[in-house]
């Protein structure tokens, strides 16, 4: 155990960090926002860099095909939305056929390989792992914050409108806003659109990152969603109150995460068994708030 | 104007748990009527007052408010024309949401909701002068956490959000059932200097007949589903507990056996 070969990984973990703190966003805004346990997002990690890798091999713009990827996880969003609003179907399970029919539709915008590379040597990539320890503009981790700050921007604007307040105000009572004439659907569907959004383009950047695209990248990607979310609540929940800071608490978080999941590795756990780690460790921390509300009762009743 | 015209709503038909809410319910109001509304449990009070909102469709029947028929309108759209107050004080606010929050999203009731900013300055001052007019001091904590209010105060709130914007009707739904006796008379007294002042057509529903007779300017009485009781202008004015009593008794055909409304 050589404590320079954990130093050396740390900067991969901080990027990595901070682009799937790009998805923890994206969770954010459906758990926390939305009140809705969305599981499209395991899906559209993949198809927002299927979509743009694919574009790109094909000669398409940078930038074009980051915005497609984005508008592909949103595509994913409206559909899961449809399923939960226009046909009835609990918002857990809408989340779950989303994501399998991704699958198959992932495989498919790949030309039906498991998985898709792109050479930073022979495509303009916006994030490479090669540069994660340069000092210079095109280092991952600098352009990821700034992806992040811009995201946070946009975000912390939008959800000061009408519009925006009206998504807030669906998540936090549903009744109240529909009396006071909110189209809870189209704020729900909006939400799942804007969320998955977010959550693709998370995925594109990730597969610039690591020069390429795999049908199981997002695999268990709303558990590490969760996990930043978490973090971020546990660690900075007292500290950040503004909305804005919350945001860059989540991401923050998932930071934390993938140091922590670094530091697991380094200390010899095997790569199998992270998910199952990520997992428990998610479950327990859910338990907290519930386990807290618990001993309030007792304590409650034995004062009384 | 409202016009309910034989409106009908039975919960889980077909089913050993079939129940007869509303069985051809027919009510006409003024505008500036203030109708309290009282009956038994389950005599279709609430039910009446979520088939006008739209919180479910109704079976058969027809309502219609200033001749605009809203029957087949989902409840977000009929909202712009109601103003809304329940029994739960959560149920009426955002409890996450900052005071000024909720009121300017009640302040958009009916409009579109576009890309503009969720909440102007020259709102937020107008805010301030509404809250204080309430007298609980909430004009100081605009930017509190709704959570973090009394019950009292939350349902002075929702009172002020469903009047923010002058409602063509006002639900009040038994909205002072879960407060303590004398909020809930504070809350009674600002919903008659709002309904007055705005001169609102308005239902109120509540168990209190002591409240039903001392407020508004006529008084629906319902049982099983039905109005059996319609009593206004001066012969309201005379109405005692005793008379009402009778008069359930009469219309009904059975002694009015409710420990709920006997207590209060």
């Amino acid at each position: 155990m050589n404590i320079t070969s954990l130093l050396n990984a740390l900067p991969g973990a901080a990027a990595q960090g901070l682009i799937w703190g790009v998805m923890a966003i994206g969770v954010y805004i459906t758990y926390k926002v939305l009140d809705l346990a969305d599981l499209t997002v395991d899906g559209s990690m993949a198809t927002g860099g299927a979509v743009c890798v694919m574009l790109m091999m094909s000669g398409c713009n940078v930038w074009l095909a980051l915005l497609c990827a984005v508008l592909a996880g949103m595509l994913a969003g409206l559909v899961t939305g449809i399923f939960h609003t226009a046909m009835g179907i609990p918002p857990i399970l809408s989340g779950i056929l989303t994501q399998l029919s991704l699958y198959s539709l992932n495989l498919a915008i790949m030309g039906f390989k498991a998985n898709q590379g792109i050479n930073v040597t022979k495509y303009p990539l916006i994030v490479s792992q090669r540069n994660v320890r340069e000092l210079a503009p095109d280092n991952p981790i600098f352009i990821a914050l700034i992806f992040l700050a811009a995201l946070i921007a946009l975000l912390y604007w939008f959800f000061g409108t009408e519009l925006g307040s009206s998504l807030r105000a669906t998540g936090a009572n549903e009744a109240m806003s529909r009396a006071q004439g909110i189209n809870t659907n189209i704020a729900k569907i909006l939400g799942l659109m804007i969320s998955n959004g977010i959550v693709a383009l998370s995925s594109a950047l990730l597969a610039h990152y690591q020069g390429f695209v795999d049908v199981n990248m997002g695999r268990g990607a709303i558990v590490i969603g969760l996990a930043a979310v978490i973090i971020s609540e546990v660690m900075f929940g007292r500290m950040f109150r503004n909305f804005a800071l919350k945001l860059a608490g989540v991401a923050l978080g998932a930071v934390i995460y993938y140091i922590v999941i670094q530091i697991v590795l380094w200390l010899g756990l095997n790569t199998n068994l992270l998910k199952l780690l990520s997992a428990l460790i998610v479950a327990v921390f859910l338990a907290v708030p519930y386990w807290k509300a618990k001993a309030g009762q007792r304590g409650g009743r034995r004062h009384a | 104007m409202l016009e309910l015209v034989n409106v009908r709503k039975t919960f889980n038909s077909k089913t050993v748990n079939e129940k007869v809410a509303l069985d051809g319910v027919n009510l006409r109001l003024e505008d500036g009527d203030f109708v309290t509304v009282i009956g038994g449990n389950g005599a279709g009070k609430s039910t009446m007052l979520n088939a006008i909102a739209g919180v479910w469709p109704i079976d058969s029947g027809r309502i219609a408010i200033d001749g605009y028929e809203i029957t087949h309108l989902p409840e977000f759209r009929r909202a712009a024309l109601l103003g809304r107050v329940f029994q739960d004080p959560m149920t009426g606010t955002a409890a996450t949401m900052q005071i000024e929050e909720n009121l300017a999203l009640a302040a958009r009731r009916g409009q579109k909701r576009t890309l503009r900013v969720g909440i102007t300055r020259e709102e937020r001052a107008a805010y301030r002068d509404r809250l204080a007019a309430l007298g609980l001091g909430l004009e100081d904590r605009m930017t509190a956490k709704v959570g973090l209010l009394s019950g009292g105060q939350r349902q002075a709130l929702t009172l002020l959000m469903a009047t923010l914007k002058k409602p063509k009707l006002l639900l009040l739904d038994e909205h002072t059932a879960a407060l303590d006796p004398r909020t809930a008379a504070k809350v009674l007294e600002l919903s008659e200097k709002i309904v007055t002042e705005n001169r609102l057509m308005t239902l109120m529903v509540t168990h209190n007949m002591r409240d039903a007779i001392r407020y508004g300017n006529r008084l629906v009485m319902m049982n099983a589903g039905k109005i059996i009781l319609d009593i206004s202008g001066e012969q309201k004015k005379n109405l005692t507990v005793e008379m009402l009593m009778d008069a359930f008794a009469q219309a009904s055909g059975e002694a009015f056996a409710n420990d709920r409304i006997l207590l209060s």
